[in-house]
């Protein structure tokens, strides 16, 4: 019986574990030795330097740029979305018309609100990139003949085409992508939430603006802190680089102000052929994400209520 | 687990009876109010959906000359230019076949390596099983540069069979994380029930835990095909040197930088079109199903 049951594991976790360790666990060990290596990438030839290509980072001006992004994505996109998900999730949770007995109740229609909300989740980055860059386009795209349209001739901005607005039109897609997901989450999270609670509240004359940051929100803790983290490595990693990559021009500019870090690890590799260089620039990412997670698990750890 | 999911609240029939003179102003006001910002995203979800899907059946002129306005005649020819010229068929094709057979990996290989993680002891258990979800938290890009170089060592770069393993490398942390929690959820009695019958290990698997764990291999298995299906940054590094074999969301990227040269404009919205319809449509047929097998990871 002991024998079979040894046989039985080994024979079950064999292969997973081997495609799981030669496709992600060695790439990730490779890529730590490499960032200390000279590597091209285009040949098998290669030295030790140390630590020339992180000091190389201090110097590198595109690579302080590609940082600043990426922080102001990585503040900005999570709570911006959370809040937009938190705010139409109470919407749709307490917003209703009072009933004979509720206190509180969801609006009508809330379901369809919801399929609605969710349709960008479904779709795939590139379709939803190319669906906003054609709308960003000067000339001919949806939003500036929305402003003439309405009589706002003077206003036709550059969007991608200028540094100053690039990043945030990249950003509002994004931001479009990702909110009806959350909308549904917290929406769920919400709905289970005892009614009591608001009840017992708003006898104590708590209005509705108190319940949601006395009541809601710190039942919902948890799943905010869950979704927060996704958001963090959704603006630091793969979410990022595609945006970027398919919409700004360049990709990456105007004038580096769209360059992520991802992005730039991608372009000193396959463009610059300066593999050693870029994988330092991935550990750097690799140590502001995990930054970020261990900065976000202990905001307002707490104890679990259950009901 | 402190937040449960529920059922989503039935659609119609909550609204009605209630409202019988009693309510109090702030309730009114706030539900013009919330129906008002819920209305103003709903459009601004919509609408640049609908624009695409306007804009496929418009000739490249109306395309810029009235960009809000309704195509003047039904161009279906924008749909079988994308389909045809555009290879839009064969970047469809590719992706049924990639993503069918790391589909089908991702589950079996995963569901395996998660029930003998879940279920049973043995020394290195919780070292293999956090080897495992720790992959969930790293940036991806950083192991794209060594395996780049792992794959064409291997001859693996731009083949389906190359892509498929590496989808299921990639997809494992999540599914190994998620059914082994559910594993854990399913009552021993019965696999050892079927154990003393003279029932394998591997039968047991197989015909006793594997039906009972059908929740969550629906629910993983939506969570997988959408983001495999999805899936951009793999193939865009792995899946570059033969034009013939992109995938989709490669296949759209590619089509709206050569249209953009040569001006084709409604072909390219017929192409982000035929993109979208299936999945939107898949969808909404299984609404419920999909809601909860994206949601399932972050309630956990």
């Amino acid at each position: 019986m002991q024998h079979g049951k040894y046989r039985f594991i080994v024979g079950f976790l064999v292969i997973p574990l081997a495609i799981y360790a030669i496709f992600v666990i060695s790439p990730f060990v490779q890529a730590i030795y490499y960032s200390f290596t000279d590597w091209t990438g285009l040949s098998s030839d290669m030295k030790m330097v140390g630590f020339d290509n992180y000091t190389r980072l201090f110097k590198d001006s595109v690579f302080w740029a590609a940082v600043g992004n990426s922080v102001t994505l990585l503040l900005l996109l999570p709570v911006v979305t959370l809040s937009l998900g938190l705010f139409f999730a109470f919407m749709l949770n307490v917003g209703g018309r009072r009933r004979k007995k509720a206190v509180i109740g969801g609006v009508r229609g809330s379901g369809t609100y919801k399929i609605l909300y969710f349709f960008p989740q479904v779709l795939s980055i590139p379709i939803v990139a190319l669906l906003f860059q054609f709308a960003y386009n000067p000339e001919s795209g949806a939003l500036n003949a929305f402003f003439k349209a309405i009589g706002l001739d003077n206003v036709q901005p550059d969007w991608l085409g200028d540094p100053q607005l690039a990043l945030w039109c990249i950003m509002g897609a994004m931001i479009w992508a990702n909110v009806g997901f959350y909308v549904v989450l917290f929406s769920a999270g919400m709905s289970s939430i005892p009614k009591d609670f608001y009840e017992a509240a708003l006898l104590d004359g708590a209005n509705r603006f108190n319940t949601f940051f006395r009541i809601t929100l710190p039942l919902l803790w948890d799943t905010v802190q869950t979704g927060w983290i996704y958001m963090g490595i959704l603006a630091l990693d793969v979410s990022a680089f595609a945006f970027v990559q398919i919409m700004s021009v360049g990709p990456g500019g105007p004038d580096y102000s769209t360059e992520v870090l991802p992005l730039y690890v991608y372009q000193k590799t396959f463009r610059d052929g300066q593999a050693g260089y870029a994988t330092s620039i991935g550990v750097s990412l690799l140590i502001v994400t995990l930054i970020f997670s261990a900065i976000v698990m202990r905001l307002g750890r707490r104890e679990r209520l259950e009901f | 687990m402190s937040v449960q999911t529920t059922k989503p609240p039935a659609v119609t029939g909550r609204g009605g009876a209630g409202g019988k003179g009693g309510e109090s102003g702030e309730g009114r006001v706030l539900n013009v109010f919330s129906h008002g910002v819920l209305v103003i995203w709903g459009l601004l979800v919509t609408m640049p959906l609908l624009w695409a899907v306007i804009s496929s059946f418009k000739d490249d002129g109306e395309i810029f000359g009235s960009p809000w306005g309704l195509p003047s005649a039904l161009h279906f020819d924008n749909w079988a230019r994308a389909w045809d010229k555009a290879n839009m068929g064969q970047y469809f094709f590719n992706s049924l076949v990639v993503v069918g057979g790391s589909l089908i990996g991702t589950m079996l290989l995963g569901s395996m390596a998660a029930y003998v993680l879940a279920r049973f002891d043995f020394p290195g258990n919780r070292f293999i099983y956090f080897l495992f979800v720790g992959g969930m938290g790293f940036p991806i890009i950083l192991a794209l540069v060594p395996l780049f170089f792992v794959m064409k060592n291997m001859a693996l770069l731009d083949t389906y069979h190359g892509l498929i393993l590496v989808y299921i490398g990639y997809s494992l942390p999540f599914t190994v994380f998620f059914l082994s929690g559910f594993f854990r959820t399913l009552p021993t009695s019965v696999a050892e029930a079927a154990l003393i019958d003279g029932a394998s290990h591997t039968r047991t698997f197989f015909q006793v835990m594997l039906p009972m764990a059908k929740p969550g291999l629906i629910s993983v298995g939506i969570f997988n095909f959408l983001g495999q299906w999805n899936q951009y940054l793999l193939p865009t590094v792995l899946n570059v040197g033969d034009p013939d074999k992109k995938v989709l969301t490669q296949g759209l990227v590619a089509l709206a930088v050569s249209q953009g040269y040569k001006g084709d404009w409604s072909g390219l919205f017929a192409g982000l079109t035929i993109a979208m319809l299936p999945v939107l449509g898949a969808y909404i047929i299984f609404q419920r199903q999909v809601v909860a097998g994206l949601t399932a990871g972050a309630l956990k």
